[in-house]
């Protein structure tokens, strides 16, 4: 049998319900698992040991009982911007180091109810601005196919966590790429559900109109059960869409026969494609052909501007909502300040990143007197375009089918000082946040240097469960979801 | 479109950031090749398009107008950095035209 942490979600369900394994035990795996691996890879910000290990005993009593429901005894870890009552909630940010929230997160109340344990809070992005895990206060997680290489962002510690058996399963959040592009470096399955899907009710927010709370997982079968978990409709979300949430496990059947597949032809002149990402797509491509899915092209004409439209939108959205830290609520207060506005400069001054700080800037600037039509406006109406775009794919083909990233995870401190080049590197991934359609990484292949590369596919509002069946064909018929890291 | 050390002086004071003369240094370089990235939208013909502020539509939503529990005052004030008597406390307002 494999170490007990090695197990998938769906793994343990079985060995806990015959009792083969408690989740005492399951739970010590995955504690002594992070002890001996976060010192070098800092996936996580906050470990609570104690309280897993209580939440592990109740667990075998509640299984004991017979009592178990979709998730109990399971030990998985959340991203670091989910409210947790009582556990530290950073965003990765100083401005948040001794933020204890007063409620849990609507996730992390589901999570609870389906009986899953919560080791731990999860690294990322400083506010989740970011594609490398660079810019969080609490120094970079690491890749742990490779430790000199990010692990992506912003819910880099969330893909480690899950690629290197820190925890059965994770939580993040996709505002642009945020669950895909490091699910992908790491080699992991990463899911971001249609906007509305699930309630971002105590998640702090970034950019309101595109984050979405999503599962990371070691393959399909786990990607489906904690969606599951965390999917529907919640009165606190306004946001939140009224929709009933199937069983998405009945979505994991071997079939691709009626599917038809839309590759973008302007994917193809994607500029610093690397090579080896895409002869793997591609032959990924051939592969869920081969499965017996349609192949057709298909045409989302303004890909080329989403990029720019993110970087108003997004920065706009978050210079809104990061008014909130004023050193008055909550939070880090700068000492030694007379006045109120010297307060409020000098205390976000110091608790905010560099990055955070410059998209602040822009998004401010985009939103003041006199440039709001030229960019916010500007940027919301290119926008529907792209959602026309995607309206008109669809109605050719079910999924859609591309990179998650152009390159394999860069190297630590490649792109650290270069904002722009690092943004063009959402481009695969940010118009699904645009748009508010779901999307999914699934392994498939290494690049040369033995970095992992992720499939992205995407599909229309409400179509988790159809990707998640092409992405579970796809991963039965290849190997990439077994191989580990060495770590 | 370029952005001067002025104009990000500017901004920064509206988005009540106190940044360094370094930092204004770096962000207006950084800023302006942004922007001037974000400018290529200006290719776009958006004449007639009705600007989306939200992907999915959806109506108001409403609940019906029954008090439920909320956030009592201590847990409130519990992340405060100063509080007293049941209150935030904030430095002087009054007379502060910085």
């Amino acid at each position: 049998m494999n170490k007990l942490h090695e197990l998938t979600i769906h793994q343990a369900r079985a060995l806990l319900e015959k009792k083969e394994v408690s989740s005492e035990a399951l739970t010590r795996s995955v504690l002594e698992r992070i002890d001996a691996v976060n010192t070098s890879l800092n996936a996580y910000i906050t470990v609570t040991p104690d309280d897993a290990m209580a939440q592990a005993r109740q667990a075998d009593e509640v299984i004991s009982r017979g009592e178990t429901v979709s998730l109990t005894g399971i030990p998985l870890a959340v991203k670091d911007l989910i409210c947790t009552q009582g556990t530290r909630t950073t965003c990765g940010s100083r401005i948040l180091e001794n933020f204890i929230p007063p409620y849990d997160a609507a996730v992390i109340q589901k999570l609870r109810r389906a009986g899953a344990i919560i080791v731990g809070k999860l690294n990322m992005d400083e506010f989740a601005m970011g594609s490398s895990n660079e810019h969080s206060a609490f120094g970079p997680t690491r890749n742990p196919w490779n430790p000199n290489r990010i692990p992506g962002g912003s819910s880099g510690g969330s893909a480690t966590a899950v690629a290197a058996d820190m925890c059965l399963g994770a939580l993040g959040s996709d505002t642009g790429g945020s669950i895909r592009q490091p699910a992908s470096h790491c080699g992991v399955v990463g899911l971001k559900p249609t906007y509305g899907r699930v309630s971002r009710f105590g998640l702090v927010a970034f950019a309101s109109s595109l984050d979405q709370i999503g599962p990371l997982a070691k393959n399909v079968t786990d990607c489906a059960l904690l969606l599951n978990a965390v999917a529907g409709y919640d009165p606190a979300d306004s946001t939140s869409v009224p929709q009933p949430v199937p069983d998405y496990t009945g979505f994991l059947s071997p079939d691709l026969k009626n599917l038809t597949v839309g590759i973008p032809e302007e994917y193809r002149s994607t500029e610093g494609l690397d090579p080896d990402v895409s002869r793997a797509v591609t032959a990924a491509v051939e592969k869920i052909k081969q499965l017996g899915a349609k192949v057709v092209p298909v045409s989302l004409p303004h890909t080329t501007y989403a990029v720019a439209a993110y970087y108003v939108i997004a920065p706009s959205e978050a210079s809104s909502n990061l008014a909130r830290y004023d050193g008055v609520k909550y939070g880090w207060r700068e000492p030694g300040t007379e006045t109120l506005m010297d307060m409020y400069r000098h205390t976000r001054a110091a608790g905010f990143g560099q990055e955070v700080q410059r998209r602040i800037i822009i998004g401010t600037y985009a939103l003041s007197a006199g440039y709001y039509d030229a960019y916010y406006g500007k940027a919301s109406q290119v926008r529907s375009l792209i959602i026309e775009d995607f309206k008109k794919a669809f109605e050719q083909c079910h999924v859609i089918a591309s990179p998650v990233a152009p390159t394999p995870a860069w190297k630590i401190g490649e792109l650290s000082d270069d904002p722009l080049t690092m943004y063009l590197s959402d481009s695969f991934t940010l118009s699904a946040n645009l748009a508010g359609i779901p999307g999914i990484s699934v392994p498939c292949g290494f690049s040369k240097e033995g970095l992992p590369i992720g499939l992205q596919l995407m599909g229309s509002h409400f179509a988790e469960g159809t990707l998640l069946k092409v992405a579970y064909n796809f991963e039965q018929a290849t190997d990439y979801h077994t191989k580990k890291p060495k770590t | 479109m370029k952005i001067t050390k002025d104009e990000v002086l500017h901004v920064a004071k509206l988005a009540r950031l106190k940044l360094t003369e370094e930092a204004m240094e770096k962000f207006s370089g950084q800023i302006a090749d942004i922007l001037d990235y974000v400018d290529t939208l200006n290719q776009v013909d958006t004449s007639g398009i009705t600007p989306t502020s939200h992907a999915i539509s959806l109506t108001n939503a409403l609940r019906d107008d029954e008090p439920v529990a909320h956030l009592n005052r201590e847990d409130a004030l519990a992340n405060a950095p100063e509080k007293k008597d049941g209150a935030f406390i904030v430095p002087k307002i009054i007379g502060d035209h910085s």
